[in-house]
């Protein structure tokens, strides 16, 4: 790549010895390894000062590198902190890797250089114990604050079974409801103003309004709020731990709960950094049929979030409407699938099976059913005096902020700026689609609410597309590490019966490599990062999940609007906290 | 007092706490008719025991009170509501007759009761001691007491024209022509004051479930829940019977009906209204709705009032 090489030319000026290592990666993105003390002022330099800089920090993680098979010529390292920056002006990501000696390591931290770096910290810090000096509270955040090292470490257990019988006691309970109690200083709030006691209002985590597990502390003013802290972690599984234990393939039904709502779209996320590192070419009709269920899910996603929002501003009954609306499309998906919101139907180099007979039918009915009953909604919801009352200018951030923040999806089109991975970096073959990016310029929560609906209509776009133009062929790739592996090349002899038996029971060896994939899942930029040093699990799998960043953001957008806003702004926001927390 | 008029009291208060609670099922089986889907269709005919199980279930829940409550106060609060809002229907002519006090300063006792109605929101919300319960009390507070405002200057338009405060002489001087064709404005703003006094959705603020959770009455439970709930029900049926007694002419209408028959058609169509609204529009935030009394309803009532004054003033030569 021409633009990589002038970065990298760039950098290399720029930064001298400081530049350690270029690491060759599966997935073509420039990739530098940085010496520590250096990564303030990298990162620095490629946000602010290079040509069409890295506006947004994409993604930020660590990696335990202690169990690793040893590969070539990397930097040694026991553990390797990852900023993954994004430069829409270049399309293109770039990520540096920082090594790491010593058990507890620490580094500089670049709060002060991109605002949500801080949620990313301390997610590194709570899952690996690498501390970041500068940080402005470095504490845990996804798991309680007692918890005992730090999971994504190696030598922390993965299973329940590895860890002695629990047993809750009376003084365990105090304590742990204790660390749950909220003190304001350690947050730097103060109970007092000039001229006002403030309230602390717990929203949460228990809270009709926040769809799940989500605590929101207000510090309110009357109603109005002066500051709050959010609190996540609470739906939490490790989804990434995991990854670790299970085999390639198994992992696929742990996707699909990552964002409950996206279905098979977490599938895809996952299977295309898989397949990048299995070198899978992908037959056509496998590619469109993904793409149909995808898009099939984003406008089930989108009408879970219509309703849900219209009920939080109080209106009870579009709910009902768009839920039911919902169960056509899981008619669908269950026709097909077998499943409705976790089919887990997708596999390494294609999908699970072909598509059953009369699927266009089904498929041809909901396309005609469904537009008038967009307008419908439309009308019911968007077109609602009140409803604008209660959405328009509240919750405004700009193009700016919203990059700053690591926005992606519906949030940041709603700023005016015309960012879709389906068209910007296709995969799947969506470049083969005709539709549109919809747009809106104000970036409040109405806005929001505009292109979520238009997009449901331009997702309907494409699925009529592949109705029409369903190609001809197979529905999973003939590559050998295809999961589960073809039936038809087995009983030739006992080299192939040997090979069909492993990979039906250890699984696929997927080649040591790093790739990262990039799809437009429902709520926005959605990535898994897979490791492999070369065995049937993931060394390391990391999800980028678009609700992190936009809950990270809440505090900043929330302040100075009311505890009704509050509302306005949540459902906007348009989160899952399972895709928060993974 | 006349064994008759013993026989309206209690047949006033019998009819009344049976549509309170029969509300319960037709809300709920009016709203799930709008909303697709079935209602409560188990217990009884079309589910009409759901009341009964309803009520059978508030009374065997433990009656908790918090033990950071201020505990008579929390006790008073409920039942201040239903009180309040059963003493207003004391001036309501069901027809001819059938008046359990027929005072002639009707309109402002049920305006003085439901300033009454104010105490148990705060008084409920306070005593609670829950913040959420705070926030809902004050919210409920200063939308009540602005939307009472509004409440009263609405109705001074009929007591200009029927020139009586008392409600069996207003439904009198509908004879010829309903108010509400000379009061239109008078109308609306009472339908909408109305509303706003028995917070409901879309003016449910200082109850909003999915802000405040319950508000007020978050802390309540078994039959002091069901007080604040059945009051809420009194509440719609009573201004309900007010629009209908102060713009649709209360019992009149064609003789081939009594007038009572009149009275319940009118009286459920408005109730069927309420619930309408709730199954259709969203609920403004707190402080545009009292941003909307104080800066657009407040002028437009003063000046339907100027000109209801002036017109009568005209007619009367």
């Amino acid at each position: 790549m021409d633009d990589a090489d002038a970065i990298l030319q760039q950098l290399k000026q720029r930064l001298g010895t400081d530049l350690q290592y270029q690491q060759q990666t599966v997935d073509e993105i420039l990739t530098l390894w940085v010496s520590k003390e250096r990564i303030v002022p990298v990162i620095q330099y490629l946000k602010t000062e290079i040509p069409q800089s890295f506006k947004m920090l994409y993604d930020l993680f660590g990696i335990d590198e202690r169990n690793r098979n040893r590969f070539n010529g990397l930097p040694m390292a026991d553990f390797t902190v990852v900023y993954v920056l994004f430069s829409f002006e270049q399309n293109a990501f770039i990520r540096i890797k920082v090594a790491l000696r010593g058990e507890y390591p620490s580094i500089n931290s670049i709060t002060s250089i991109f605002q949500n770096a801080n949620w990313y910290e301390r997610e590194v810090y709570d899952m690996f114990g690498i501390r970041f000096d500068g940080h402005p509270h470095l504490t845990r955040i996804l798991m309680p604050l007692t918890w005992q090292g730090h999971p994504l470490r190696k030598e922390h257990p993965a299973r329940a079974t590895e860890m002695g019988p629990f047993r809750l006691t009376d003084e365990m309970q105090d304590r742990e409801q204790e660390s749950l109690r909220f003190k304001p200083e350690e947050w730097g709030l103060k109970e007092h103003g000039d001229d006002a006691d403030y309230m602390f209002l717990n929203i949460g985590p228990q809270h009709p309004g926040t769809h799940g597990v989500l605590r929101i502390i207000l510090q309110l003013d009357g109603e109005n709020i002066v500051d709050s802290v959010t609190e996540i972690g609470f739906h939490h599984r490790g989804a990434e731990k995991m990854a670790e234990r299970q085999s390639w393939h198994t992992y696929i039904p742990y996707t699909d709960r990552v964002d409950y709502l996206g279905g098979v779209m977490n599938n895809l996320a996952y299977l295309l950094a898989v397949e990048k590192l299995a070198g899978i070419e992908m037959p056509d009709r496998a590619m469109t049929i993904r793409v149909m269920l995808c898009e099939l899910f984003r406008i089930a996603s989108h009408l879970v979030w219509f309703g849900t929002f219209a009920q939080d501003l109080g209106q009870l009954s579009p709910v009902f409407y768009m839920f039911t609306d919902r169960e056509k499309i899981f008619d669908i998906i269950e026709a097909i699938c077998g499943g409705r919101m976790h089919p887990n139907w997708f596999r390494i180099g294609g999908v699970a099976q072909d598509l059953p007979n009369g699927w266009q039918q089904l498929v041809q009915y909901f396309v005609d059913y469904f537009p008038p009953k967009i307008r419908e909604y439309e009308k019911m919801v968007i077109k609602n005096g009140l409803f604008k009352a209660r959405t328009k200018g509240i919750g405004i951030y700009t193009l700016e902020e919203a990059i700053e923040w690591g926005v992606t999806g519906p949030g940041l089109r709603a700023c005016g700026f015309e960012w879709d991975w389906r068209k910007k970096q296709p995969y799947s073959g969506y470049d083969r689609f005709d539709f549109d990016i919809p747009t809106a310029q104000n970036g409040d929560c109405f806005d929001r609410a505009l292109v979520r609906v238009e997009e449901m209509r331009q997702s309907l776009r494409i699925v009529k597309q592949c109705l029409e133009n369903m190609p001809a062929g197979d529905y999973k790739s003939s590559h050998p590490l295809t999961t589960p592996p073809l039936k038809k090349y087995t009983m030739q002899d006992i080299e192939t019966l040997i090979t069909h038996f492993l990979n039906v029971s250890w699984g696929p060896v997927i080649p040591a490599g790093e790739a990262m994939s990039c799809i437009e899942a429902t709520k926005g930029a959605n990535s898994y990062y897979c490791i492999s040093d070369g065995n049937t699990a993931a060394y390391r799998v990391r999800i980028r999940t678009p609700s992190f960043p936009h809950m990270q953001m809440l505090t900043y957008i929330s302040k100075g609007y009311t505890v009704g806003d509050l509302l306005s702004i949540l459902g906007s926001i348009d989160f899952v906290l399972a895709d928060i927390d993974r | 007092m006349t064994t008759e008029q013993i026989l309206i009291v209690f047949g006033v208060l019998f009819v009344l706490l049976n549509i309170a609670a029969g509300l319960i099922w037709v809300e709920r089986r009016m709203l799930a008719l709008w909303q697709d889907r079935l209602g409560p269709n188990r217990a009884g005919p079309l589910g009409v025991l759901i009341v009964l199980a309803d009520t059978l279930k508030l009374f065997f829940k433990e009656d908790w009170i918090p033990p950071f409550a201020d505990k008579w106060v929390f006790i008073l609060a409920p039942a201040i509501v239903v009180a309040s809002v059963l003493m207003s229907f004391v001036i309501i002519p069901f027809a001819p007759g059938i008046v359990v006090a027929d005072l002639n300063i009707g309109v402002i006792f049920f305006l003085a009761m439901s300033s009454i109605a104010v105490y148990s929101i705060v008084l409920g919300g306070w005593a609670s001691n829950n913040k959420y319960a705070l926030l809902g009390a004050l919210r409920g507070a200063s939308q009540m007491i602005a939307y009472e405002v509004f409440m009263g200057l609405s109705l001074m338009g009929v007591v200009m024209l029927s020139g009586s405060f008392n409600l069996g002489d207003i439904v009198a001087a509908q004879k010829n022509l309903w108010f509400v064709v000379t009061q239109p404005v008078g109308f609306v703003i009472f339908l909408i004051a109305g509303i706003a006094e028995t917070h409901r959705l879309p003016f449910d603020i200082p109850e909003a479930e999915s802000e405040l959770i319950a508000g007020y009455h978050a802390e309540y439970s078994g039959m002091k829940f069901g007080m604040f709930f059945i009051g809420e029900y009194l509440g719609v049926t009573l201004i309900s019977a007010m629009i209908v007694t102060l713009f649709f002419g209360g019992w009149l209408g064609p003789a081939f009906l009594p007038p009572l028959a009149w009275f319940a058609i009118k009286l459920f169509f408005f109730i069927g209204l309420f619930i309408l609204l709730r199954a259709s529009l969203p609920r403004p935030r707190y402080d545009q709705l009292i941003g909307y009394g104080w800066k657009i309803i407040l002028p437009v009532v003063l000046a339907n009032l100027l000109i209801t004054g002036a017109v009568a003033l005209w007619l009367r030569g």
